[in-house]
């Protein structure tokens, strides 16, 4: 089965790469991360030789641009007809959603990787907490990921991969904003501590930023690797659906 | 190999599959005839395992399509309608991604796609993206992709439509040559399509199979004793005879 997954795997690597969507989402995200750093998040105002900036302005960047390596994932496939090819394939449907996933996730890590010359011009102008800023790139790693998980079962709902974009935007930014005072007092004064709490749980950003402060809480990781499960069982069901034809 | 145990299949309230039975043994090319929404796709679907009957059952190689679908559909090789692939790839990617999903090492996924990219004369076409390939290349393609495995049933749904005829004939001329080691189904509008290539007959309608036998039968049951005139009989006089029941 491992076999399957790898041959998913590769073929939707490859992919990317044979369309232009790859390199146009690597060249915006090397273009827009060091521009968010440097305009945005005021990089020399700050006067400190960290990476701060950039992390602070990766969840918003990562809301809008994951959600666009995701909606082809299952969309495209429906609406080429190519799905019919997948399903008539012995392979289990796990193995197609996790290889999809993976492959879509190197992506991601392909665009994290390049954001290298504002690492090397951190430690050039200061010595930076090295360990935070690696620890900080591992949590937009699985921020990334859990994104990416979440539009690949918002693009198996649909055809349409206009559609899955923007589902998958409108589900990161609310994954994004739960955790915030605006949300949060939004439920009013009356709303039970337990609500209150549940909904802060549900925050990607707060699981985001444990990340950064030099520590890898269990908690954290547990929640970003539950949500991509999640994400990818209900893309996997979703799909497996399928089969019934609309029973 | 195959059997169709009273498959059923609902869209809604529309029954689109309705109550149809039939084996098929190695060396038997079947040609599934029917006119356009009579369910033949639906049927193919569901031996193929991408859809999942709501009565009855199908199995290939005693293998149940649902059930056991892994091992059903391994010994399967299948030509969906209008003959999907990804148009970025490449015939040959596309052939050896199929082979590599079903598990095939390195050296026996070269061999066999080097053996179906001949067999379906894909020629230089086979490293030209899919997605820059005329409709018979697509086609050919899917084929390749379908019977690179060497499964022991074919399950091809109109794999000569957009086809020049040079190119029909050599499909038709692989289907005859794989004929006498594999069951084959094949459905097709091209009636002529079915005394060349088909051992048996079988027109579906309104998701009920009015006719199964040799192609011959077939003919002399038309008026001028062609397949077409047979076909037109059957499926057209049925929904005089339903409203005059009616």
């Amino acid at each position: 089965m491992i076999n399957a997954l790898l041959a998913v795997y590769r073929r939707e690597l490859t992919s990317y790469f044979q369309t232009p969507l790859a390199y146009v989402f690597l060249a915006v995200f090397a273009l827009c991360a060091p521009a968010f750093t440097f305009h945005v998040g005021r990089f020399f105002d700050t006067n400190r030789a960290d990476l701060a900036p950039m992390f602070d302005w990766m969840p918003w960047l990562l809301v809008i641009l994951m959600p666009a390596l995701a909606m082809r994932s299952w969309a495209e496939e429906r609406d080429r007809g190519t799905l019919e090819f997948l399903m008539a394939l012995p392979i289990p449907l796990w193995a197609s959603t996790f290889g999809k996933f993976l492959a879509a996730w190197s992506v991601a890590a392909a665009a994290l990787i390049l954001t290298w010359p504002l690492w090397i011009a951190v430690n050039y102008l200061g010595s930076p907490d090295n360990t935070a800023i690696a620890t900080g790139y591992l949590g937009a790693l699985f921020l990334a990921g859990g994104y990416l998980a979440v539009g690949q079962a918002l693009s198996a709902t649909t055809s349409n991969q206009v559609v899955a974009f923007v589902l998958g935007c409108g589900a990161a930014f609310l994954l994004t904003m739960a955790g915030l005072p605006l949300v949060l007092s939004g439920l009013g004064e009356g709303a039970p501590v337990w609500l209150t709490e549940f909904i802060a749980g549900l925050s990607a950003l707060e699981h985001y930023n444990a990340f950064r402060y030099g520590v890898i809480g269990l908690p954290d990781l547990v929640y970003f690797i539950g949500l991509i499960a999640a994400s990818l069982s209900c893309a996997g069901v979703l799909i497996a659906e399928r089969r019934g034809g609309g029973r | 190999m195959l059997v169709a145990d009273r498959l059923i299949k609902n869209f809604g309230s529309h029954r689109a599959v309705d109550d149809i039975s039939f084996t098929l043994e190695r060396g038997e090319v079947l040609g599934f005839l029917g006119p356009n929404g009579a369910g033949k796709t639906t049927t193919m679907r569901m031996l193929a395992g991408c859809l999942e009957p709501d009565g009855g059952s199908a199995s290939i190689a005693g293998y149940d399509c649902v059930a056991q679908r892994l091992e059903a559909q391994s010994r399967l090789g299948f030509l969906p309608e209008g003959a999907p692939a990804y148009p970025a790839m490449t015939p040959r990617g596309f052939v050896r991604f199929g082979l590599r999903a079903r598990g095939f090492a390195a050296d026996a996924v070269n061999r066999a796609t080097g053996l179906a990219i001949e067999r379906t004369r894909l020629g230089e076409a086979a490293d030209q993206p899919i997605g820059t390939l005329s409709k018979g290349f697509k086609r050919r393609a899917a084929l390749a992709a379908a019977i690179a495995h060497d499964p022991a049933v074919l399950v091809l749904d109109e794999p000569t439509d957009g086809l020049d005829p040079n190119q029909k004939d050599g499909v038709r001329n692989l289907i005859r040559e794989m004929a006498h080691e594999k069951a084959i189904i094949i459905s097709t509008h091209i009636l002529e399509e079915v005394p060349a290539v088909c051992s048996r007959a079988m027109i579906v309608a309104r998701g009920k199979i009015l006719f199964d036998g040799s192609p011959k039968t077939l003919a002399e049951q038309g008026q001028d004793h062609t397949v077409e005139s047979a076909f037109r009989d059957l499926t057209l006089e049925r929904p005089q005879t339903r409203e005059s029941v009616v």
